[in-house]
Formats: structure tokens, C-alpha cells, sequence
């Protein structure tokens, strides 16, 4: 018997109309899936696609809007799906845990941790106070938490997103319930800390046979750390079937996409293929060749996936940005803190250079002060020749036609009351460019150039998809004519496939227009895609940099193998072939 | 929208229109009356009832209308301009002059507003208009600590940076972009300062030192009411309802203001 069985399951989420009537609409379409004991099923999706709210009614947490229309939920043979919520309560914890997926947002910032470790204890009566608080210290010991007494009395904020994620998941495995939902568990994590949380997740499953159903939107994690595989779109079910032959040989055109778009997943084949046509100052009429194909077919798979980034010319370049010595310092309770300390490095103009980085790095700090967004404690930015220390007034003015910014999140960083013709037209109206005509004339042009309909001219950004949304935030950034533009995470918050998109509009940008690009991330793997020369900084220094080839190939510092090493998708190529699947270890230590 | 915005909203417009047009809801003469119907109870011929003098209520009520409205625009206009313009410039300038206009508002709302408005009454003698600035200045503080906190909030997004990075000038972006996206909430405010300020603008009334007799201003007919109390309740009970009303009418549309947008 499976341990969850989920029969034609149908959620819909209740809406308020125009006129505050209420329709309904339908969020998941007959989904049907089965977990087995110790087993890792990942749901995978982009958002919207329904998993979340499968996740959340498996469970029984749907928002107080949702519904569920139809559909057996088989927790161990038994239909939970009509259960109240009293009745669901002697579930939760006990039979299903849960791991949620914002550290920050999802334990109390007012009481210790180790105090709402035992609630879900208390909650379900395992023991008098004492055994609890003794309980609550195993578990932190047993999710890797260093002091687990010191860490049971310590507050949320007292700790870091990757220890607060372990507290998460010693609630979830508390009660040593048979199932564990992780929805998005290590979304809002560092690579490296991502990739020690999914461990523990696998460590615990290993030694006490939990299921696991993990619900995320990269399919690098869903590659390494599956067994079985459910593809969801648009609320149905696409594909599903071992991780492995969905790997290999994807049954669904969607899941084919996903894998030809997702970034991480062609990494693999690339570190270990120096032949591949990483763009290079000596590959011009490769780089070319390759550039050709790219415009014509676009298919990105036919083509090597490095042909985002521009060929450069041979010989020498004159640099468009060069930072030299670049410090930040703040101070934080009297202490003097180092946010970037003593960053160096030079783009070549016509190519694109990235800063890679955890968070707390100081990459966007260094991409704020080459802005002159901050300023600079020591050091200097030059763009173009100009030093832009010390500019004021017009001449600053005048420095911000050169550069500008593409923000991370499209959804703060356009005006919400502005319609889109009125956002891009903004900065010629701020540089007094041309009349009234010649301004409409140009912002046409742009939309036409990122590939946006006339039509969105006069919408509002909320009417905009969030791909659609980053277009304008491009457009926008273009509009002046800059010469450099610094990326700051600018794909890291769109799904895979509308982030293959936008790096391909970048590609093409740079072709056309000869952009220099200073590319701030935490994904190597789109880093990989898109720049011709690395920094990677830690702890506000840099310490590597080199060409992309270099770096990925044969990367010299053991912080840039840590980060490589970390990077979803690299390990499920290489390890997995031939081996017993996760499962069936499992299971041979249950029955054992 | 709701049943009960849409009732609030056409209770508003009623009112309004009673300000504007008074002669198409009643016949009679506001000011002066016919002795021989003093005192009539509400019924067909006086919807409202008559008063000491013989004048229709109704009629006082509609033709004061006017004078509680205006009133009440001066004093939400007076407070919303100068309260939003405080706060837009302390919210974005911030540093010396923020902590100074800030601590000048906590001192003024520390002290109680219809307190504030008599105050400023005496220093202006009194009035209608007088009274309805009085109103205003003792409503200043609150707007301008509202519009300060959204400014602030607006200040830090991403698109007021990238207009300043996109070569934005401090006043234009000011009025573009941190103007118009702090503005919901301050609206909100002003919906429901608009109730407060008819019902403070009828209890100066009430004490003498809004309009004149025989003005018939809403508190001023509340007041002229009181002395008949026992013999005749609705001189004093049905324009207080019309007051009550409104003000509960202003609040829920405050309110709707509020959740649409935020």
C-alpha cells in the first residue's frame, strides 16, 4: 500500500469579481500522484503551476479561499480529503510534517526556538516537561545545529536562514511523522547553505525511512535529490515517472522545455567540456558562426549554450568600467564593518563581467557604488574614462545616461501608477531628450527591441507578467542609450523558462548594441551562460577572478569549488547512473 | 462595491446636493418662519417639524447644509494640503528638519484637537471660515505624521531609485513617483477627517463660535434645540442624526478608500 495516494484531486480558490461576486477559480485539475514509504517524490513547476497548493492541501492548509472540489486524499489507506480540521490535527505533525519555505517568515520571532520545537511535542502529549526539553535538544543535535542547548534558548533572529531552516525541519520531524512535505525548502537559501540542508534532508530520510514530498521550482534539486518526478502546468499534471527516465528521455514537449531552459542542467556536461564554445577573446568567427544560428533557430539547445554571451574581438580592449580598490565601510554599533573591501576589477567594454556571490557578499553594494547609488568609503570607479568620484549635479546627470540599472525584483522597481509607455519614456524626459513625438517614437522602438507587444503601452505594470515586467525594467534601462548596464540579480526572481528568455534578450542586446554588462548573481549556472570574465567575492573581497573557461574549468580557490561543487543538477548527472535508487535503500532499511 | 459604500456614497451626494441646490428639497424659508405653525411635530406638511419661531427643520436643515459642508471642505482642504506638504518634505528630506517638524507634531497631537481649534479661534476670533481653519490647523499634525510614514516607505522602493537613477531631479521625482504612491492612505484620512470635521465644526457651532443666529448651521440648531428638550425632541434629535449620518457615512467610505487600494 502507498503510503499517500493523491486520486483526481481538484482545488479551486474562491475570488471576489468587479462587483463582489464570488466565482471560482480552478487552481489544480485532477491530479493524481502516490508517494511510497522512504521515497522522495519531487513536484515540480514554475509558479502558478498548482504544486504549492497541492502541497497545502495534502495537508489540509488550504488558504481560507481555497476548496477542495473533488479527489481522494489516501493518507496509509485512509481518505483524508473530507476530514475537519480537528480530525486533521491528530495528522499534522504526527503522520505528516511540514517544512515551509521562508526561514524568515515562518517561526516566531517572539519566543525560542526550542520552545516551539515542543509545542508540536506538547501539542501531542510526548512527555512531561522535562523529557520534552531533553527531546527538543536531540533534535537540534540531530539537524546539525553546534550547542543545541545554547541554540533551544536563542531567538529566530539570533540565527542565520540555514540554521533557522534545520529549526524548521526538527519541527517537521519532531513527532517522526511517516511523510514530510517540503515546500520550497532552500528557495531562499545560499547555494552552499541550500546544498547542506537538502543533505540533512536526505540523512534523515535515510535513517529513519521518512517520505518525503518536496515540492520546488528548480529542477536541478528535484534531479539530485529524487526518486519519482511530477511535472505540474497550469494546475495539471504534465509528466511523472522515475527522475531518472524523465531525465533521459522527457515524455511531455513542457518538460522538455523545462530541461532545455533550466540553466543548471547543462552545466554538468560543460565543466567537463573544455570543448565547447565558452565565449572567448579568441573565438570570433566560432562565437559568430554560432551567434548566426542562435538568431535564426533559437533553439538554444542546438546551438552551444554560451552563445549568449557575445564574441569579442582579439586584441586588447579598452575598459568601460574599472574599479580600483573599492571599500565600504559601515559602522555597526561603533565597530568599523566592511561590506566590500578592496575590490578591484575591469570589464572590457562590449562584454559582460559577473560578481558572483552568497548573500552578504557585498556584490550588490559594489554594483551600488559603481552606480553611485552609495558612496564609495575609498577607492575608485572609472566609466568610460570618467572617474565618477566627486561628480555632482549635471556631470552625475550626465554619468547616468552611461550606466544604469536593471533591478532584481520587476515587481518593485516600476512605478505601480505609471503606465508603461510612461515608465520607459521617463528617463528621456529626465535628460530632456528629444520632443514629445521623437520620445513616443523611441519608446516604441524599445518595446519593439525586448520584444513586448505596442499593445502593453498603456497598461499598468500589475497587468504584466513578471517576464513581461523585467522587459520593461530593460527597456527602461535602455532608453538613454547607455553604455553599461549593471544587472543586479535581473533574472533571479523569473521561472527558468521566462529566465532563458531574458538572457537570450540580453545576448542579443549586447550583440546589437555593443552593451558592456556587469552582471550581478548567485547562480553560476547563468553566470556560466552569460559572461565572458568572473569575479567571485566573499566576504567582500574577491577571491578569484578570471575568464569564464578558467573559472568553471579549473576554478583555484576551494570557496569557488564549494560554490561549484553546490550548484543544483551537477551531481545528478554524474552519480546516479547505475545505482540503487534512494527508495529502495530506504526500504531495505525499513523492513531491515 | 458593497451595499453599504454605495448607501454612504449616495447619503454624500444627497447632502452635497442639498448644499448646492436647498430649493429643490424644500419650499420653505430657512431664515424666517410663520408663528402660527410653531412648534408642529414632524409629519406631511413639515417632514422635520417646526420650530420655536414657526420655521420649517427641514428647510434649516437642508439650507445649513451649505454652511457644515463648505465648512468641513475648508478645514479637510486646509489640513490635507499643508499636513501632506509637511510630511512629503520632512519624509524626504529627513535629517535636522524631519526631527524638528516631527517633535512640532507630536506636540500637536499630545494636545486634544478640539482644544487646538478653540485655541486658534480665540487668536482668530470667531466665524465660519475661522472655525473651519481652526478645524484645518488642528488636523494638520495627524496628515502630515501619515504622509510622512508613506513617504518614507515609497522613498526606499526600487523605482524611486531608478528614477533618480535614470537622471530624475529631486523635486520632479518627488512629484512623480513618492507623491502619488503615498497619497491612498493620506485620501483615506481626509474621507474620514471630512466626518470628524462636520462634527467639529458643529460643536463650535454648538458653543457659540461658529455662525451666527439665525444662520441655521447644523450644531447651531442642535444647540437652539436644547431648550426644548422636554416639549419638543425633534428640534434637537433629527439634525443631530443628520449629523450622526454623515460622519458614519464619511468613515465607511474612508475605510473602502483604505482596502481597495492597500
Amino acid at each position: 500500500m502507498s503510503l499517500l495516494e493523491v486520486r483526481d484531486l481538484t482545488v479551486s480558490y474562491a475570488r471576489r469579481g468587479r462587483w463582489g461576486r464570488p466565482h471560482a477559480r480552478p487552481a489544480v485539475h485532477g491530479v493524481s500522484f502516490t508517494v511510497e514509504p522512504g521515497e522522495v517524490v519531487a513536484v515540480v513547476g514554475e509558479s502558478g503551476s498548482g504544486k504549492t497548493t497541492t502541497a497545502q492541501a495534502v495537508i489540509g492548509l488550504l488558504p481560507p479561499n481555497g476548496r477542495l472540489d473533488g479527489g481522494e486524499i489516501l493518507l496509509g489507506g485512509a481518505d483524508i480529503a473530507g476530514w475537519s480540521q480537528r480530525r486533521l490535527q491528530t495528522v499534522r505533525g504526527a503522520q505528516i510534517g511540514l517544512v515551509p519555505q521562508d526561514p524568515a517568515n515562518s517561526l516566531n520571532p517572539v519566543k525560542p526556538v526550542g520552545v516551539q520545537i515542543g509545542e508540536a511535542l506538547r501539542i501531542h502529549r510526548r512527555g512531561d516537561r522535562r523529557t520534552i526539553t531533553r527531546r527538543v535538544v536531540e533534535l537540534l543535535e540531530r539537524v546539525g545545529l553546534p550547542d543545541p542547548e545554547v541554540r533551544a534558548r536563542q531567538y529566530p533572529h539570533e540565527l542565520s536562514g540555514g540554521m533557522r531552516q534545520r529549526v524548521l525541519i526538527a519541527v517537521a520531524v519532531a513527532l517522526e511523522p511517516r511523510l514530510v512535505i517540503a515546500d520550497e525548502p532552500t528557495s531562499a537559501l545560499d547555494v552552499t547553505v541550500q546544498r547542506r540542508i537538502l543533505d540533512l534532508i536526505d540523512d534523515l530520510r535515510a535513517e529513519s525511512g521518512t517520505a518525503v514530498l518536496l515540492v520546488t521550482h528548480d529542477l536541478g534539486v528535484a534531479m539530485d535529490r529524487s526518486d519519482r518526478l511530477v511535472v505540474m502546468k497550469d494546475g495539471r499534471i504534465e509528466e511523472r515517472g522515475a527522475t531518472r527516465a524523465v531525465l533521459d528521455a522527457p515524455q511531455a514537449a513542457y518538460t522538455a522545455r523545462l530541461l532545455r531552459d533550466a540553466p543548471a542542467l547543462r552545466a554538468p556536461e560543460l565543466l567537463f567540456a573544455p570543448t565547447s564554445a565558452t565565449a572567448e577573446t579568441s573565438a570570433t568567427a566560432e562565437t559568430s558562426a554560432t551567434a548566426e544560428t542562435a538568431r535564426d533557430a533559437r533553439t538554444p539547445r542546438a546551438v552551444p549554450v554560451s552563445t549568449r554571451a557575445s564574441g569579442v574581438e582579439d586584441g586588447p580592449r579598452e575598459a568601460a568600467v574599472v574599479v580600483r580598490d573599492l571599500v565600504k565601510e559601515y559602522r555597526a554599533g561603533g565597530r568599523p564593518f566592511r561590506a566590500v573591501d578592496g575590490v578591484s576589477f575591469e570589464v572590457p567594454r562590449g562584454t559582460t563581467h559577473a560578481l558572483v556571490g552568497e548573500s552578504g557578499s557585498g556584490k550588490t553594494t559594489t554594483a551600488r557604488m559603481v552606480m553611485r547609488l552609495a558612496e564609495p568609503t575609498s577607492g575608485s570607479v572609472a566609466i568610460g574614462g570618467v572617474e565618477t568620484a566627486g561628480l555632482r549635479g549635471a556631470r552625475l546627470r550626465a554619468l547616468r545616461r552611461d550606466v544604469q540599472l536593471v533591478y532584481q525584483n520587476p515587481y518593485g522597481s516600476l512605478d505601480p501608477r505609471q503606465s508603461i509607455a510612461d515608465i520607459v519614456e521617463e528617463p528621456l524626459r529626465n535628460f530632456g531628450l528629444g520632443d514629445r513625438p521623437a520620445r513616443r517614437e523611441r519608446v516604441r522602438d524599445l518595446l519593439d527591441r525586448v520584444a513586448l507587444p505596442a499593445a502593453l503601452l498603456g497598461r499598468r505594470p500589475r497587468e504584466l507578467s513578471g517576464g513581461q515586467r523585467q522587459r520593461v525594467a530593460i527597456a527602461r534601462a535602455l532608453v538613454p542609450g547607455p553604455r553599461v548596464v549593471v544587472l543586479d540579480e535581473a533574472v533571479s526572481a523569473l521561472d527558468v523558462s521566462v529566465q532563458a528568455q531574458i538572457l537570450d534578450l540580453l545576448g542579443e542586446l549586447q550583440r546589437d548594441l555593443g552593451l558592456t554588462y556587469l552582471f550581478i548573481s548567485h547562480d553560476l549556472a547563468v553566470v556560466r551562460q552569460i559572461s565572458h570574465t568572473v569575479s567571485v567575492m566573499s566576504k567582500g573581497r574577491i577571491v578569484e577572478s578570471g575568464t569564464t573557461r578558467q573559472l568553471f574549468e579549473s576554478p583555484g580557490h576551494a570557496y569557488t569549488r564549494a560554490l561549484l561543487a553546490a550548484v543544483p543538477g551537477t551531481t545528478a548527472r554524474t552519480t546516479r547512473a547505475g545505482q540503487v535508487t534512494r527508495a529502495e535503500q530506504a526500504r531495505q532499511e525499513v523492513t531491515r | 462595491m458593497r451595499p453599504g459604500v454605495i448607501l454612504s456614497w449616495a447619503l454624500i451626494v444627497l447632502v452635497a446636493l442639498w448644499a448646492l441646490v436647498p430649493g429643490v428639497f424644500t419650499g420653505y424659508d430657512p431664515i424666517s418662519g410663520v408663528p402660527a405653525e410653531k412648534l408642529r411635530a414632524p409629519g406631511p406638511g413639515h417632514l422635520f417639524g417646526t420650530d420655536a419661531v414657526g420655521r420649517d427643520l427641514f428647510a434649516r436643515v437642508v439650507h445649513g447644509a451649505v454652511h457644515s459642508l463648505s465648512g468641513a471642505f475648508v478645514a479637510v482642504a486646509v489640513g490635507l494640503v499643508l499636513g501632506t506638504l509637511l510630511g512629503l518634505v520632512a519624509g524626504s528630506v529627513r535629517g535636522a528638519l524631519d526631527e524638528i517638524v516631527m517633535r512640532v507634531v507630536d506636540v500637536l497631537l499630545s494636545v486634544p484637537g478640539l482644544l487646538l481649534a478653540l485655541t486658534v479661534i480665540i487668536l482668530l476670533g470667531p466665524g465660519t471660515v475661522n472655525v473651519a481653519v481652526a478645524v484645518g490647523v488642528g488636523s494638520v499634525a495627524a496628515f502630515a505624521r501619515l504622509a510622512r510614514s508613506e513617504v518614507v516607505r515609497v522613498r526606499r522602493t526600487d523605482y524611486v531609485e531608478a528614477a533618480f537613477g535614470s537622471g530624475g531631479r529631486f523635486a520632479a521625482v518627488l512629484w512623480r513617483h513618492v507623491l502619488p504612491n503615498s497619497l491612498v492612505p493620506v485620501v483615506a484620512l481626509a474621507a474620514l477627517q471630512f466626518g470628524v470635521a462636520i462634527l467639529a465644526i458643529s460643536t463650535l457651532g454648538f458653543l457659540g463660535y461658529g455662525a451666527e443666529p439665525p444662520t441655521p448651521e447644523w450644531g447651531l440648531l442642535i444647540s437652539e434645540g436644547r431648550n426644548y428638550l422636554a416639549t419638543a425632541w425633534w428640534l434637537t434629535t433629527l439634525p443631530g442624526t443628520v449629523v450622526v449620518a454623515v460622519v458614519l457615512a464619511a468613515s465607511r467610505i474612508s475605510r473602502s478608500i483604505g482596502r481597495e487600494d492597500g
